[in-house]
């Protein structure tokens, strides 16, 4: 399959990439790691005259703290996520997530912008910004603007992202030393998108949840934060009845397409079962103290 | 300007594959299967499903292993390309991968062998004495149709054994 001709750039900086992205308006894409973008071309689903590459700016490829915030630049790859020290410290779901996501070719040069911008409902990535509360910093013609994970994702492939903008980064306000996480994802095989998936983070105080957020992955659209499986589970000591409650909310909100996954049931049933698995992880990962 | 090497429509693209440097001007949208393929004539690169799940075509791209369907030739430009053609030792010898495949039986048909060869060689040097899992993890992009793997997990247990100064007991089923 060969895509469609373009004409390709390889701005050094961004605001050299901001500049062409906007002249060329919606005939041009930016390229990361492309293995969202680049399959799309070789369909001719997708058919940029201009592809802007990201990798010969060297501000997207960082990983940083800052001020109680991890900073995680666009074209990190995968591998880079999994290999990461700071990461596997201070925000251990994101490795977890990585290492669940396609196989190690693809994590080579797959990044988290990429994952995170697509606004493919099966990318993995989005649901665990969703529970992180991360914000993306996008930046266009006009400057930088940040946009909440939870509110980026419109519907498929429909972002807050315009023409002419890149997203550079994505912030993460660091969770409490000590919470509990988990990404459980089923998948037919290694590289598939989940049948379903959850995202969890929690934090306890004593024998009770202080704190609880839940995301769904491939369940809808767009990622899905299940704020009210989130609240069942704030303030309970998270028993089994609390755990089957939390799963229902969540089957209640999935709105899976049936496809070769499985049935549109069968999927949503199994969101629950992620949920289930995601919050007993995370509790079991969660230290008790304070 | 930054496309300033692009000359009606093609760009430079500058590699050094298997230890040596070369140029050629292509079409953007070349991929750089085709580019290693058609270009430089080195057909040891096989394109399977074209679709980046099987990695067949997987190369070796400034140390990682990339399934070159899914890479632009001219996202290669300025790296270090490593193909199969650059598998064998120096003086024309089996490498250590090469010689496990041929021991353990790791191959039938042959096609996926290239890129199983050339995915095993990076998962060794990052893990140079990987366990049975995660030679199964480290090449799970990788298909085979034909042996079940389980020869190709030995042929790479063989290879880490050898690079590490052992013999590898097991024998071929």
């Amino acid at each position: 399959m060969i895509p469609g001709s373009f004409i390709y750039h390889r701005p050094s900086s961004l605001d050299e990439a901001v500049t062409i992205l906007a002249a060329n308006g919606e005939e041009a894409r930016p390229l990361a790691g492309g293995h969202s973008l680049i399959p799309m071309m070789k369909l001719r689903m997708a058919a940029p005259e201009h592809l802007v590459d990201l990798a010969g700016i060297a501000s997207l490829k960082d990983i940083r703290a800052e001020d109680g915030v991890i900073v995680i630049g666009a074209t990190v790859t995968q591998a880079e996520l999994i290999a990461s020290p700071l990461l596997a410290a201070k925000l251990p779901i994101i490795p977890e997530t990585s290492l669940q996501i396609a196989d190690p070719q693809v994590r080579y040069v797959g990044t988290l912008g990429g994952n995170v911008a697509n606004g493919d409902p099966g990318n993995d990535m989005p649901a665990v910004m969703q529970v992180l509360a991360a914000a993306y910093v996008l930046r266009g013609p006009s400057g930088e603007r940040r946009v909440e994970a939870v509110d980026f994702y419109h519907g498929a492939y429909d972002t807050a992202l315009e023409p002419g903008e890149i997203l550079t980064a994505v912030r993460i306000p660091l969770p409490p030393a000590g919470h509990g996480y988990a990404y459980e994802k089923l998948k037919r095989k290694i590289g598939d998108y989940a049948t379903a998936a959850a995202a969890v983070i929690l934090t306890l105080e004593g024998a009770i949840v202080s704190a609880c957020a839940i995301a769904l992955t491939n369940l809808a659209s767009t990622p899905l934060l299940a704020e009210d499986a989130g609240a069942i589970v704030t303030g309970s000591a998270l028993d089994a009845a609390t755990i089957r409650r939390a799963a229902d909310a969540a089957r209640a909100i999935a709105n899976p397409a049936a496809d070769g996954r499985g049935p549109a049931e069968y999927r949503r049933d199994m969101a629950g079962v992620m949920v289930a698995r995601a919050l007993a992880k995370a509790h079991s990962r969660a230290s008790k103290g304070a | 300007m930054t496309d300033a090497s692009q000359e009606g429509g093609l760009a430079a693209v500058s590699v050094i594959v298997n230890g040596k440097r070369i140029q050629r001007f292509v079409e953007p949208r070349m991929l750089l299967v085709h580019f290693i393929r058609e270009e430089l004539s080195l057909t040891g690169t096989h394109i399977g499903c074209d679709t980046s799940h099987c990695g067949a075509c997987t190369v070796e791209l400034d140390g990682r292993s990339v399934k070159s369907c899914t890479v632009f030739a001219v996202q290669a430009n300025g790296a270090a390309l490593r193909t199969i053609e650059g598998e064998a030792n120096a003086d024309g010898t089996l490498s250590a991968l090469q010689e496990g495949f041929r021991q353990m039986h790791g191959l039938q048909c042959g096609f996926c062998t290239p890129g199983m060869i050339m995915r095993a060689g990076v998962l060794l040097k990052e893990n140079p004495d990987p366990s049975e899992e995660e030679i199964r993890f480290g090449i799970a992009g990788n298909l085979c149709r034909c042996t079940g793997y389980q020869n190709i997990v030995k042929a790479i247990q063989y290879a880490a054994a050898k690079l590490n100064g052992r013999t590898f007991q097991e024998a071929a089923e």
